[in-house]
């Protein structure tokens, strides 16, 4: 038992702050070529009394703020429409619509999925627009530089985190069992998200988490020769681009009082409630390569060797 | 004081761990602190829609042998906020990870007052 | 439908096209698309601008098959298509103002990243003017957020702007879970999100007395979450950093775009969901206004005292919105009115003076420091011209745009009584004199003489793009300032038929 308590040791260390693993000599060097890092944990020489004293009016501020917040909101709180109950105000014409309109309007046997996906597909347009925005922003901070007069990458930034990659084989074994099984229930996920509890993002998250799995366990490279960073950009443009497009329809169409020319099919087929499926199709696959996407990039500064 | 405030014993658990969850994003200083006190929020903040949509009695809307009865199921609409919620706090915290990891590179510490005097530092030189 | 008032749903999904499109492009391309794409907007919202202005009225545009309390809509009148306007054809001026250094401070493989981040930071700025729905508003702030502080981080190698926008972005997300919970603690009590529907029903509640407590808190929450997000000046510690360290196009948008498209929801919220009588009677605009005036003139006192040209041009913009907020403060319509216009103002002066700021950083070795920058405005006239310009408009000078501000700001508080008129108006002398006592000795300092000797200064070679962004901004300045009084009636119209 002496193994992990000292891995949880180093986590803490690492949390708070303390430097765990060493840096390569090199990537130091290479790093900044302007000049070298100031001493890492030179703390000024202040007096010792000061900082005490500075520390426990910072602790004693934020006491006052958390109480301060909690309490205005727990009065708020006390003052809202009571749990479960009936005629809350918010349990009004609207919620009766979403309910008992959506078959006939919407046709999804999943009420949650018509109502973000037609009702108010616009806040769910935004919503993938947010984890698109988020990928370009982890993109640029993650992705491996490149240097601009030689086009070489920028390998010691590659190198401090280069992903652990144990070779053992009840990993390996239960990975190569459980990814598949993962892959197709996410694709099930996806495709009854209008039948059932599910949808885009879930099952795209559990379709991301077995590519992670599967890189994990057996090493990346075998799955990032077919799957580059130039695929998975075409990727998530093709499915945001039909995305937008079939939204514009809708919504083109709905604002000008046209008829849409969308079969609604019958409700509980799987071929039905109209755009519901291909759009939950177009969420899961930006989800997936998303979540993949933030691994690799975590881990590894990008796809592949450097791509 | 109102007189829901033991009825409502969700919602008053959600607002203590978004109080808590505020003040260590906004005035702990260490970072990997921070993206956890702004997860606590997030979190908080889905268990307070959660436990609006409620109604008791009533089950997911997710229609059974086709009966639609608004009285059979919860307000769906928490759900679909919650969802939405879900899908903001995954993308911000990657980005707040992905800052984090380049402040790290950068001045090997993750405490953000000593990061703030030595990029003070850096610029003074 | 005629076919004009679907222009603003398209200029959305064609930014939201065009942002997709950016990630898969080479920059130069990308730089097409987004230079393009802005300069279709403008157009298109411009003759939505014509059209709403004509009809005087505002009119509502599903987003979807669904009508009021069941699906999204957008809402569209004169005043949000002014709006529409002024910030496509600032954005794309600021960015070729900046072009140049984008391509310098941006990782080559990243440029066409920059310009997918600036189409869906327009998106959610149009969104957030547009929205009829007040979670569709949070989503788009939380996209704007992510934008703006991807707009900072950009310039990644250098610690400073890390550091700056990783307090930027702790900032913004306080004010967007502060947001959120209001708007939660909202649905929890009307059971609607949609505005018209929700106002109606806070009306009948505010009538009643209930829920008195939750309401007069989410009013609060709402006030701090958003000036926490706009730079309001107690809270507007994080904007100049953020600002300043960020590369001279990001700059412009930040100060001069990002903060406004905050404002302007605020605005929304209180005219649109809780309505003016349920804001006035919890006295936030009282609390609004004293930060106001305490931006304008904080604001400026730091500016005073610094030594950098952006930081101190970041300043400038704490104490520029504090008129905003003043204005919005008074609560009287022409206090917005006020508002409205130091809106339009800010945005097309704030981006000229970076995009200057940027053309002196070109030909003084690319410091920052007052000191470094004799005689800078000499070395490239042109800069030094519109640097000129912007101050003048900015401490009020007539005949430049600033001086509209001061005019209907000054008639705003005239107007109101007692205390409110007092303070404005001597805030309004007080900042205009603090703004002459950084502004004027700054131009000064450009047009110095004395050349700093340990500067490899160097002749400016401006690009025809620089030029033309500066000249346009310039041409705008002196329109806003010469032709207030058209932009006035525009803006009544639409505070009109705003609520």
């Amino acid at each position: 038992m002496k193994q992990p308590s000292r891995n949880v040791a180093r986590f803490v260390n690492w949390v708070e702050g303390e430097e765990v693993f060493p840096v390569p000599e090199e990537a130091e060097r290479n790093q900044k070529p302007r000049k070298k890092k100031a001493p890492v944990k030179a703390k000024p020489a202040s007096p010792e009394k000061e900082k005490r004293i500075f520390a426990l009016v910072y602790d004693g501020i934020s006491v006052v703020v958390c109480l301060t917040v909690i309490l205005t909101l727990l009065v708020t709180v006390s003052w809202l429409p009571r749990f479960g109950g009936q005629d809350n105000p918010a349990e009004n014409e609207v919620y009766i619509r979403y309910l008992e309109g959506e078959l006939e309007e919407a046709g999804a046997i999943n009420a949650v999925a018509g109502m973000i996906l037609d009702y108010r597909a616009f806040d769910t347009l935004g919503e993938s627009n947010v984890l698109f925005i988020a990928v370009c922003s982890v993109i640029i901070l993650l992705r491996a530089d490149r240097n601009r007069k030689t086009g070489a990458l920028n390998i010691p930034e590659l190198e401090n985190r280069r992903a652990l990659q144990p070779d053992d084989s009840i990993f390996r074994g239960s990975a190569a069992l459980l990814v598949p099984i993962g892959i197709l229930f996410g694709i099930y996920v996806i495709l009854n998200g209008h039948l059932s509890a599910g949808g885009g993002f879930s099952g795209g998250a559990i379709i991301g988490a077995s590519l992670i799995l599967y890189a994990n366990a057996c090493g990346p490279e075998k799955f990032e020769r077919a799957f580059t960073f130039r695929t998975y950009q075409w990727i998530s443009f093709f499915a945001l681009m039909t995305y937008t497009l079939l939204k514009t329809y809708s919504f083109y169409t709905g604002a000008n009082h046209l008829e849409s020319h969308i079969p609604l099919g019958t409700p509980g087929a799987i071929l039905s409630s109209g755009l519901i499926l291909p759009l939950n199709i177009c969420v899961g696959l930006v989800v997936a390569c998303t979540m993949y996407a933030f691994y690799s990039l975590f881990s590894k500064g990008g796809f592949g060797n450097g791509q | 004081m109102g007189s829901n405030l033991f009825f409502n014993y969700f919602e008053a658990t959600a607002v203590i761990v978004f109080g808590i969850g505020f003040t260590i994003l906004f005035l702990d200083r260490n970072l990997i602190k921070k993206v956890i006190g702004f997860n606590f929020m997030d979190s908080a903040i889905f268990l307070f829609l959660a436990s609006n949509g409620y109604i008791s009695g009533r089950v997911s809307p997710i229609f059974e042998d086709g009966v639609t009865a608004a009285e059979h199921y919860i307000n769906p609409v928490p759900a679909g906020l919650v969802l939405t919620g879900i899908v903001v706090s995954v993308s911000v915290t990657a980005f707040l990870l992905a800052l984090v990891v380049r402040l790290y590179l950068r001045y090997h510490t993750l405490e953000m007052d000593e990061i703030v005097a030595l990029s003070r530092k850096e610029a003074d030189e | 439908m005629n076919l004009v008032q679907n222009f603003p749903f398209f200029c959305i999904m064609l930014y939201l096209a065009g942002g997709v499109t950016c990630c898969v492009l080479t920059p130069k391309a990308s730089r097409a698309v987004c230079i393009g794409l802005n300069l279709l907007v403008t157009a298109l919202m411009a003759a939505a601008l014509a059209f709403t202005v004509r009809s005087g009225e505002s009119y509502v545009y599903l987003m979807g098959h669904f009508p009021a309390p069941w699906g999204n809509e957008i809402r569209i009148g004169p005043l949000e298509t002014l709006m529409g306007t002024a910030f496509p054809l600032v954005m794309t001026l600021t960015l070729l103002g900046g072009m140049d250094h984008i391509f310098e401070d941006v990782e080559e493989d990243k440029i066409n990243l920059y310009f997918t981040v600036v189409n869906l930071l327009m998106v959610s700025m149009l969104a957030l003017v547009l929205t009829n729905d007040i979670f569709t508003g949070y989503v788009f702030v939380e996209i704007n957020t992510i934008a703006s502080c991807a707009l900072v981080m950009l310039k990644y190698k250098s610690g400073k702007a890390l550091v700056a926008t990783t307090r930027y972005l702790i900032m913004s997300l306080l004010g967007s879970g502060l947001f959120l919970i209001g708007i939660i603690i909202l649905y929890n009590i009307t059971g609607h999100l949609l505005m018209e529907p929700m106002r109606e029903k806070i009306h009948e509640l505010y009538l009643s007395g209930n829920y008195a407590f939750p309401l007069t808190v989410t009013v609060g929450l709402f006030a701090v979450g958003l000036s926490l997000k706009s730079a309001l000046w107690p809270f507007s510690a994080w904007l100049p950093d953020a600002h300043a360290s960020a590369t001279a196009a990001s700059s412009g948008i930040l100060s001069g775009l990002v903060i406004k498209s905050y404002m302007i929801l605020l605005l929304k919220i209180f005219y649109r969901v809780l309505g003016m009588e349920v804001v006035l009677s919890t006295g936030v605009l009282n609390v609004l206004f004293v930060f106001g005036i305490g931006a304008m003139l904080f604001g400026s006192l730091h500016a005073l005292q610094e030594r950098d040209i952006k930081r101190m041009l970041a300043y400038s913009s704490v104490a520029q919105a504090g008129y905003i907020f003043a204005g919005f403060g008074l609560g009287t319509a022409e206090g917005v009115l006020a508002g409205c216009i130091q809106i339009l103002v800010h945005a097309v002066t704030k981006p000229m003076l970076f995009s200057a700021a940027g053309g002196f950083m070109t030909v003084s070795g690319g410091s920052r420091q007052f000191s470094d920058l004799h005689g800078a405005g000499r070395r490239d006239i042109l800069s030094g011209i519109a640097f000129t310009v912007g101050a003048l408009s900015m401490i009020g000078i007539p005949l430049f745009a600033g001086f509209a501000t001061k005019l209907v700001l000054t008639r705003a508080s005239l107007a109101t009584a007692g205390w409110k008129c007092v303070a404005a108006l001597s805030a309004i002398v007080l900042s205009t004199v603090l703004n002459a006592l950084y502004y004027i000795p700054a131009v000064a300092l450009l047009f110095d003489k004395r050349e700093a000797v340990h500067i490899s200064g160097v002749k400016a070679q401006p690009s025809a793009v620089y030029v033309l962004s500066l000249t346009v901004f310039m041409a705008l300045n002196f329109f806003v300032g010469l032709r207030s009084s058209l932009l006035t009636c525009i803006l009544e119209a639409g505070l009109n038929v705003f609520s």
